[in-house]
């Protein structure tokens, strides 16, 4: 029995919206697919989850048509399922240990059952329910992932829990990074509003490190749990950066997504260029790339390594393919051109692979005499993010590594008693599943200082 | 009172306004030189204002804002006891001029607004400073009786000479400098044109100069990277590494062109806000 696949929008139909592109399953098709599981017994798709969902009993629960019980398993491990049923890599997670691979017809859809059962968990308004809570009180830093995730189990735990967000909505990087068409923002809203009726306080407008200082937080509270993520875009470092209409990938889909640039009404405005080229080829690639064309631009994607070494989904990459994204692989840029202060076109330099280099990729070296000039009229970079300094420059005695990363255990404390770190602030960029993990680890050795302490 | 409720708005000149902000949290950490981000109302933008004075005791973070584009024309229609949507910060390093004795300020335009808390808390220092301030015509000439306050002495010049005195704030300070009169720095803060002819002066007297820059910014906290800049060949951040730099070393032609990226579209919202259409 062959996997089954999730229905989409079309691709010459989705390139005039901003809607979703994966509309879920349905019911049957859910049915049909929660039957191919096999329910092992040692549940190898398990080990593939960093927050530890009983795979095979949620599965099982659909299968016998008890949705509701299907929620209530899938909830008591994932604080935010309908995000990850939507976002998760989970051909590289629970997917990727699954016992049917490729000899049985392909793995279960193990991310689109959870996205099916997450959404009707919303439908149904199914939510955990906070217990009694303790004296204890812990700040956590950012509304991102990981700390949405802490906050969470912090909540379940009896934690009265306050969140600080610097931007005027919460959700981090599910509401200014990830796009509507890939990750709708009232799905973000309604895993938020359950953690309101878990008893999270969030405070908008409030830059930890400036508006409030981590030291008062400290003072303030019995721990503080920094998720503040990897936000710093960089750039390529190359003539003709700063002309007008190159932006990170960072700024422009920050415009698109948080301040809804896309509306035809919005007040904050966004380029928007005929002919855009994006540089680099990660996630954070497509989703520019994929909302430039949404936007009505001819776009292409600058690459310097192979189509191997694209470290994107495999579906991400699938999907702006078929929305008619250009690929130019082992291209690197060399100069952006420029006309009056604006962006006239891309120098671009072909490129050979050669010997591995450190992160075991074969290193992309150029070929003399191979330039050639894309003719464009906007450049987004989007060449991965680094931790934000604010924390850092704020708080010295925080120890972090030379990348600006916060050096913590693996229990994600760090070098200050009772402050605790996870996501990418730790780790560097990685995935919104990896930071709920880690979110998730931190929540659980802050309870249990907390209840040593007796505060819990 | 409400967080982000307006305490006072006050008309200062044409197309300038001085709003009171009730904001306890960001007035708490507030210093000279640093800057907040508002949102008018929910569909609002992020737009930057410098920080022209707070009240720590009060709770509140005064701003100047001049009308030129779609959120300032908004921000000007609301009235004492309205509510902003956002008000965050404070954002940006403070002001540091700490370690000089005689000090310039020169302010064109509404960057007068920023050099006005430089020069109280130099008064307080018991460190006076001279300040020129410029602009086009005697009314928009701001905080006038305040300036003369805390100044050794105030020197004021506009463009067509209402105010007295005809001319730019570099005529002024080329006169100070020539007569003789020695600074250790000069602390310019206005429109991009104006800074870059002072650093020009300054450099050609080898006077040391900080300049406040004020980019388009979405986020303020070094996030998008919309605020970048050139400073003696390195890209900076205003929002995190400034809003103050250098201004020998500032690439102001090139700040220039950036603030010049979303004219059109800005262009075209405030033909919207009159009810015109292009």
């Amino acid at each position: 029995m062959l996997r089954h696949k999730m229905p989409a929008q079309a691709p010459e139909e989705r390139i005039t919206n901003f809607r979703e592109v994966a509309l879920g399953f349905t019911p049957e098709l859910a049915l049909a697919e929660s039957e191919r599981c096999l329910n092992c017994k040692a549940a190898p798709c398990m080990q593939g989850c960093p927050v530890g969902v009983h795979i095979p009993l949620f599965i099982s629960r659909v299968r016998e048509g008890d949705l509701d019980s299907a929620a209530k398993v899938l909830l008591a491990d994932n604080n935010l399922p309908a995000v990850c049923g939507r976002v998760c890599p989970q051909e590289n997670q629970c997917e990727k240990y699954c016992i049917r691979r490729e000899k049985l017809g392909g793995s279960v859809a193990i991310g689109s059952l959870e996205r099916f059962v997450a959404d009707h968990a919303n439908e149904k308004g199914i939510a955990p329910v906070a217990p009694e809570r303790g004296s204890a009180r812990v700040a956590v830093v950012g509304t991102g992932p990981a700390s949405l995730s802490c906050a969470a189990d912090l909540a379940k735990a009896g934690v009265a829990v306050v969140m600080f967000e610097a931007l005027h909505k919460a959700g981090g990087v599910l509401v200014y990074g990830i796009p509507e068409f890939r990750l709708p923002k009232t799905v973000v809203a309604k895993e938020v509003e359950k953690l309101v009726a878990l008893g999270v306080e969030i405070r908008t407008d409030m830059v930890v490190g400036k508006t409030v200082l981590l030291d008062e937080l400290l003072a303030e509270y019995d721990a503080v749990f920094v998720g503040t993520g990897a936000g710093l875009p960089s750039f390529l470092h190359i003539k003709g950066e700063n002309l007008g209409g190159v932006s990170s990938a960072n700024e422009f889909l920050t415009r698109v997504n948080l301040m809804k640039a896309y509306e035809k009404d919005a007040v904050t405005p966004v380029q928007r260029g005929r002919n855009v080229v994006v540089v680099g080829a990660g996630n954070v690639a497509m989703d520019a790339a994929r909302t430039a064309r949404r936007l009505g631009a001819e776009v292409t994607l600058v690459y310097r390594r192979s189509r191997a070494e694209m470290p994107a989904r495999a579906e991400e990459i699938g999907h702006a393919e078929e929305e008619g994204i250009r690929f130019e692989l082992l291209t690197n840029p060399v100069e952006i051109l420029g006309e009056n202060g604006a962006v006239s076109g891309m120098r671009c330099i072909r490129m050979e692979l050669g010997e591995p280099d450190a992160s075991g990729r074969r290193r992309p070296v150029p070929v003399a005499g191979s330039e050639f000039d894309i003719a464009c009229d906007e450049v987004i970079v989007a060449l991965g993010t680094t931790p934000n300094p604010i924390i850092k420059r704020s708080f010295p005695a925080l120890a972090t590594t030379p990348k600006g990363t916060i050096v913590a255990d693996e229990n994600g404390k760090t070098s200050v008693e009772r402050l605790y770190t996870g996501g990418d602030a730790m780790t560097g960029a990685a995935t919104v599943i990896l930071a709920m993990g880690a979110g998730k680890r931190s929540a659980h050795a802050i309870a249990r200082e907390l209840k040593a302490a007796g505060k819990l | 009172m409400e967080r982000f409720e307006l305490v006072s708005e006050r008309r200062l000149a044409e197309r300038v306004k001085e709003y009171v902000v009730y904001a306890p949290e960001v007035a708490r950490h507030c210093r000279a030189g640093q800057f907040i981000i508002l949102r008018v109302d929910e569909e609002g933008e992020r737009v930057p204002f410098t920080v022209c004075d707070y009240s720590r005791e009060e709770g509140t973070v005064c701003i100047l804002v001049q009308e030129v584009g779609y959120t300032t024309a908004m921000l000007a229609r609301l009235k004492k006891g309205d509510r902003l949507a956002d008000f965050v910060g404070p954002l940006g390093n403070p002001t540091d001029l700490g370690g000089y004795d005689r000090i310039l300020l020169v302010g064109g335009g509404i960057g007068s607004a920023v050099i006005y808390p430089q020069t109280k808390q130099l008064a307080a220092e018991g460190k006076s400073a001279d300040v020129v301030i410029g602009a086009r015509s005697e009314d928009l000439l701001i905080y006038r009786d305040e300036f003369a306050r805390y100044a050794k002495n105030l020197y004021e010049i506009t463009d067509d000479g209402s105010s007295g005195r005809k001319g730019f704030v570099t005529d002024v300070a080329r006169e100070l400098f020539e007569k003789g009169e020695h600074y250790d720095v000069v602390f310019a803060v206005g429109p991009l044109p104006m800074m870059r002819a002072v650093c020009r002066l300054t450099e050609e007297f080898g006077i040391p100069t900080v300049v406040s820059m004020n980019p388009v910014m979405v986020d303020g906290t070094g996030m998008c990277g919309c605020c970048r800049l050139t400073v003696g060949g390195e890209v900076k951040y205003a929002c995190i590494d400034g809003p103050e730099f250098d201004g020998h070393k500032v690439d102001f032609d090139e700040a220039m062109q950036r603030l010049r990226t979303y004219k059109a579209q800005e262009e075209e919202h405030m033909c919207r806000l009159r009810g015109e259409r292009r």
